[in-house]
């Protein structure tokens, strides 16, 4: 259980043949510009298209004349529903078994819907004939707010979905005993309730969202760049959509400059440009510009919160949800469909819960369509949001230490594997072992003392905790698919005549490391040096079918299955070594890059030997086929349940309320650490989205439905200065059903950091201000306004 | 990627041909400098103009910073990184600097100009009340020459200056007096953004009493804040703690800040006065470090 | 109207629209596309390159305005093969995830070390606020930079 301190690795780690801080093969192309991202993809006779969006959050269309731009000289086409609805896509499937409009034809039902689409000879006269199209609406009322919309006389959003009559996305849906849970409240000794909301805020990756869309009209080809997180997906839901083959379907991914959640969904922007080069004939670019971004693709969150606590005999004992999701206006979150809302029945957090009861229910608004995952797996983050603030407000009425609480609270050891009240089997874990660590790096006692001079001084410090467990690596085909599919991943590993590999994966980067990561688990698991392992990804035409990267699911699902094909082509080696040696395969053991022979070590075959063997004029194991390649489809028994203790201590100017974060202290413990370099700095980015979600990340709209934050002036993002020098550490407990006992992490950090901020917050506060709550983000103005007895929601 | 509607452009070679330029165009063509304001305005096509006059080869005649007739002048095109960098401006007004430190970022800073910042006339621009407070006067040269104007009159209204359709600002001249102290203070929510709010502040004081004092808030008002009643509490009278305190709650209650996304408007008449306080503070005790 | 840009030490000129945004100069340029653009309010710092050396957005420039100046890009850092320092740096230190920053990134530190070749912690965040990592959390940007320093004069002796 080392606290690992060492920043600059040793020569030996360095190229460690298998697990260890491997530098990234990827690096080569992006530290050179040479990186090809898809505004880098030029094609010949490409048009660009653009998008003309609803400046209303809510109206009807009564006239859209297309005349003006259509005579604009460059302009090629201008394609509005009506167009659409000859072709069958004027509608699309949403994630979630809902539909969304590709271009509004009856009513807008968000600011920022796609109402018309330009195709041009440039962006530049694309975006001019955008102005010249005249669209006539008649304004309705628009329903901002989630709670207003279950209101009896709130105007119905979705009329175009038979037997809507309400603007419910979908029935209440509850998880955990509720009498249990009553009985657990009963006899409680100390309740605790809050009000809280996790505000809507967006991934924002540096990349915006575009497509290249190229159909081949003589052959029925269609030809697709697109930077999204699951191209085989997309692949699917295109083939359904345009009543393609799938195979006459290649999307190609290449570079993806970011995405956390935001490039998982299809956009309407997309089919727009598949339609758009089906009409033109040529290719179509469209890429959205950064407003785009934030006013209509995937947000995340959105979530109102009743939450309630209860502990007995100093120990948390029950806890009660009640929660309203916000949708916007067509329901596209992404979520494993036996699972209605998502993953946040984990609320139960890290404690053994005698009992616990979940309520959600899901309404639409007059907002952008989304709840797609930001660096968050199907709603824990804001599960562990609720849980973590709830046991700091237990504990703030309990007197208690906020850590002591918890130490007393969490699943022991020994109850490994633990069935959770709402039904979940955590597999593994030693919580406080990794809190201990987590304190010993703070030097919390330190920071307590620390915490009490600066009170007497009149200054406002604060420290935070929070303790999360996640479920992240969906997952096992008996629990959850999406739209039908099972969230399974396949690999595909040949080992070529020469000794040099190549591993095709369905996980799709974007930005994870995976053409070095995955290297080490073929590398590590035949002893090939991982520069000689090619990693194939972001093809359809070329990679094995799985579901693509999101929710941490890389490691966990496509890192399993390229282990399990690798250990299937290492038994297969030993065959062929076996006849190799002139011996039987259960005399051979085998070190890292060779079957030797037991008791006579000398004797071995490399496995570069045994390649070339394989692919050789020699004769093969009976009954055995030459060449050494396997291919598997993982199917994960379970979830993996990485955990973390995390704290964070803030200073605030008594003044004028700015929050600083001074230090975050982040003990992980996502098992086996494949590359501890690439873990650390995903740590690190998480963290830091975490800081701004916490701090100033928020998607507010105004009475009318109009977003307040449509550009990077307004949705602020942390830059260097807002975040600190992050002091890390780990426990290992490796997964005992993941084959390297891996689990995720690239979310763990922006799930466990926002409670723990808010609490230091709250933590520097409570005595000398009374605050007992205060929502995210805590931007200046929301913190004064709680410092003077008037914690307001944001929006 | 947004992008701006078509326009005509063209490079001035000189001020005055610049000037001609846009007596030519008839109120249809811009000045563009550093192009930091108006490019992206013209991106979202808030912004249209027919036709764009580039000042940026005119640096030998529109950027400096130098010490003449007891003034300092500042030329238009002075860039920020410039004022950040200038001996001469930390050494008589400091301010420039504590606001040049917090006005947007780095980058941004190397190529936005004093000239721009203040024809923008965004009320919550930094540099007008820096300017403000230290009681500059600006020049305006028009086809008919040059006029010289205070910055009370320089601001007509929001987004509004007393630059002519057809006239150049070129230059900003800061008294040179003694006993000058001068201090910028602001809080944003994230580095590189605009204020909540922010205050300048000058002082010059001679034998232990404020001889004259300059305040001015950014970003609460539909305009830059000239804070006149403090200036006169403050005229006359020893520095302290009360004073300063005074001076505060004049900003608080004479700003007229209005609730937006940076903050409601209580909390930004609260910050005008946290942060008319922290730079009367610091403008004070600059000042008498100078003296002693 | 016609637009002649000096790029990395390399006449290129184009007959373009006044309107035509540097980024989309320089992108059009076959081989530069590693300048990329983030944002359209000069907020993200994806799109910084070098003018006469002083790092600038091109994102918020015009091309027309660049006429007699030069322009470096990310393509110039890389001489003979030979990786700059910072570029290396940013290799050692895990200083990118998915790469889209970095071209920024890379050109707003390189200028920052010519001008202060041994910053602060401090002044290298100052330096990069400008620009928007979205995965790194920056750590370890700053840990590049200061490799870099550390390796420049050892690179320049091997120059």
């Amino acid at each position: 259980m080392a606290v690992t301190e060492e920043n600059l690795p040793s020569p030996r780690q360095e190229r460690p043949i298998g697990f260890g801080r491997l530098k990234r093969k990827e690096d080569a192309r992006f530290i050179r510009g040479q990186g090809t991202y898809l505004d880098d993809i030029r094609l010949p006779g490409m048009l660009h298209g653009a998008l003309l969006r609803s400046p209303y959050a809510h109206a009807r269309i009564v006239s859209i004349d297309t005349s003006e731009a259509l005579a604009l000289p460059g302009v090629a086409a201008v394609v509005t529903a009506k167009d659409l609805e000859t072709l069958g896509l004027a509608w699309m499937p949403t994630i979630s078994y809902d539909t969304q409009a590709v271009l509004a034809g009856d009513k807008v039902r968000f600011q920022g819907q796609e109402v018309a689409f330009v195709i041009a000879e440039t962006e530049y006269i694309a975006r001019d004939a955008l102005g010249l199209i005249d669209v006539e609406y008649e304004p309705l009322d628009a329903v901002v707010d989630a709670r207003r919309a279950l209101h009896e006389d709130a105007p119905l959003i979705r009329d175009d979905k038979e037997g809507q009559v309400d603007n419910v996305a979908s029935p209440t849906w509850e998880a955990g005993d509720q009498e249990a849970t009553d009985r657990a409240f009963a006899e409680a000794d100390v309740v605790v309730s809050r009000d809280m909301i996790y505000p809507r805020c967006h991934p924002a990756p540096l990349e915006t969202c575009g497509m290249i869309a190229d159909f081949n009209p003589e052959t029925g080809q269609l030809d697709i760049y697109n930077g999204n997180q699951a191209p085989n997906v997309h692949r699917t839901v295109y083939a359904h959509v345009a009543g393609l083959a799938e195979h006459m379907i290649r999307i190609r991914c290449n570079d993806i400059g970011g995405g956390f959640g935001n490039k998982v969904p299809v956009y309407p922007g997309y089919v727009c440009a598949i339609a758009g080069s089906i009409v033109a004939g040529v290719p179509v670019k469209w890429i959205e510009d950064r407003t785009e971004n934030l006013v209509s693709t995937g947000f995340a969150r959105d979530y109102i919160m009743r939450g309630e606590m209860c502990a007995k005999d100093g120990r948390i004992t029950g806890l009660r949800v009640d929660v309203i999701a916000d949708h916007g206006a067509f329901d596209s979150t992404a979520q494993p469909t036996k699972f209605p809302a998502g993953f946040f029945h984990i609320c139960c957090g890290s404690y053994d819960l005698q009992a616990a009861h979940v309520k959600v229910k899901a309404v639409y608004t007059n907002k952008a369509p989304g709840g797609v995952a930001y660096r968050c797996s199907f709603r824990i983050t804001e599960a562990v949001y609720l849980v973590e603030r709830m046991v700091n407000a237990l504990a703030l009425e309990m007197g208690a230490d906020q850590i002591d609480l918890r130490m007393r609270s969490f699943i022991a050891p020994e109850q490994f594997p633990y069935e959770t009240t709402t039904g979940w089997t955590f597999d593994s874990g030693n919580y406080a072992e990794t809190m201990k660590v987590a304190m010993e790096i703070a030097g919390y006692d330190d920071l307590l003392r620390e915490q009490a001079d600066k009170r007497e001084r009149g200054e406002l410090m604060g420290i935070g905790v929070s303790f999360f467990t996640e479920g992240v690596g969906a997952g096992p085909r008996k629990h959850m698919d999406i739209l039908g599919l099972s969230m399974n991943d396949g690999a595909d590993l040949r080992v070529h005549p020469s000794g040099k590999a190549m591993v095709s994966i369905s996980a799709q980067t974007q930005g994870q490391g995976h053409e070095t990561t995955f290297a080490q688990i073929v590398a590590e698991e035949l002893g090939l040096p991982p520069e000689d392992i090619e990693v194939r990804h972001g093809d359809t035409d070329r990679t094995p079918y799985g579901l693509g990267t999101y929710g941490s699911r890389s490691t966990p699902v496509s890192g399993a299955a390229v282990g399990v094909v690798s250990r299937k082509v290492r038994d297969r080696a030993r065959l062929i070594a076996a006849t190799m040696l002139e011996t039987r395969p259960e005399d051979l053991a085998w070190e890292k890059g060779r079957w030797y022979v037991r008791g006579d070590p000398e004797q071995g075959a490399m496995i570069e030997e045994i390649a070339r063997y394989a692919y050789s004029g020699e004769p093969m194991p009976e009954g055995m086929e030459g060449g050494l390649d396997a291919q598997v489809i993982y199917d994960p028994p379970n979830l993996t349940y990485p955990y973390g203790a995390y704290i964070a201590v803030v200073d605030i100017d008594p003044d004028t309320a700015q929050v600083t974060v001074r230090r975050f202290i982040a003990v992980d413990d996502c098992g086996v650490r494949i590359n501890p370099m690439i873990v650390e700095g995903q740590i690190h980015g998480g963290l830091a989205e975490g800081i701004g979600i916490a701090l100033m990340e928020v998607i507010t709209f105004d009475a009318e439905g109009n977003c307040l934050n449509s550009s990077f002036m307004d949705y602020l993002i942390p830059t260097a200065l807002e975040v600190p020098e992050f002091e890390l550490g780990e426990t290992v407990t490796p997964c005992p059903h993941h084959p390297l006992g891996a689990k995720g992490v690239g979310e763990s950090p922006n799930v466990g950091s926002p409670p723990a901020i808010v609490n230091a917050v709250i933590d520097a506060l409570h005595q000398t201000h009374g605050v007992t709550h205060v929502d995210m983000p805590c931007t200046p103005a929301r913190v004064w306004a709680a410092m003077q007895g008037r914690p307001e929601p944001p929006q | 990627m947004q992008t701006p509607a078509p326009f005509q452009y063209e490079r001035a070679t000189s001020v005055d041909g610049a000037i001609a330029a846009l007596v030519a165009h008839d109120g249809d063509a811009r000045i563009i400098a550093g192009g930091h304001s108006l490019i992206p305005m013209m991106k979202l096509r808030l912004a249209s103009p027919e036709h764009l006059i580039d000042i940026n080869d005119l640096e030998h005649e529109l950027a400096y910073i130098a010490e003449r007739d007891g003034e300092i002048r500042i030329g238009a095109l002075t860039r920020h990184v410039d004022l950040l960098g200038s001996d001469l401006l930390a050494r008589h007004y400091p301010l420039f600097a504590d606001a040049e430190e917090v006005i947007a970022d780095p980058v941004v800073r190397n190529r936005g100009t004093i000239g721009g910042s203040l024809c923008q006339a965004d009320a919550a621009e930094d540099l007008s009340a820096v300017c403000a407070a230290v009681k500059a006067r600006v020049v305006i040269r028009g086809r008919d020459g040059e006029r010289t104007v205070s910055m009370e009159d320089f601001h007509v209204g929001p987004y509004q200056t007393a630059v002519g359709d057809d006239e150049i600002l070129t230059e900003v001249r800061l008294p040179l007096r003694s006993g000058a102290g001068s201090a910028h203070f602001k809080t944003e929510r994230r580095a590189g953004d605009w204020a909540i709010a922010a205050a300048s502040a000058a002082v010059w004081i001679e034998g232990g009493t404020i001889a004259d004092a300059g305040v001015a808030l950014s970003a609460v008002g539909t305009t830059t804040i000239h804070l006149a009643r403090a200036e006169e509490l403050l005229r006359g009278a020893a520095p302290s703690d009360e004073l300063f305190a005074q001076a505060a709650q004049i900003a608080s209650e004479d700003c007229s800040p209005s609730a937006d996304a940076r903050g409601p408007v209580d909390y930004k008449r609260h910050l005008a006065s946290v942060m008319t306080r922290r730079a009367l503070r610091r403008a004070s005790a600059r000042a008498l470090a100078m003296e002693a | 109207m016609q637009v002649t840009l000096t790029i990395n030490g390399r006449e290129v000129s184009r007959d373009v629209e006044p309107r035509q945004l540097l980024v989309h100069f320089i992108r059009d340029t076959p081989g530069l596309t590693g300048t990329h653009w983030g944002c359209d309010t000069s907020n993200c710092g994806a799109c910084v390159v070098l003018m006469d050396g002083t790092p600038i957005k091109s994102c918020t420039t015009l091309a027309a305005m660049c006429v007699g100046h030069e322009i470096a890009t990310v393509e110039s850092l890389e001489v003979d093969g030979e990786l700059d320092p910072i570029q290396q740096g940013f290799h050692e230190m895990h200083a990118l995830h998915c790469g889209f920053c970095t071209p920024g990134m890379l050109m707003t530190t390189r200028a920052l070390l010519n001008e202060n070749p041994r910053p602060t912690d401090q002044e290298i965040r100052t330096a990069i606020s400008g620009a928007i990592c979205r995965c790194t959390g920056y750590q370890n940007i700053v840990a590049a930079v200061r490799w870099a320093a550390e390796h420049e004069a050892a690179f320049q002796q091997e120059i």
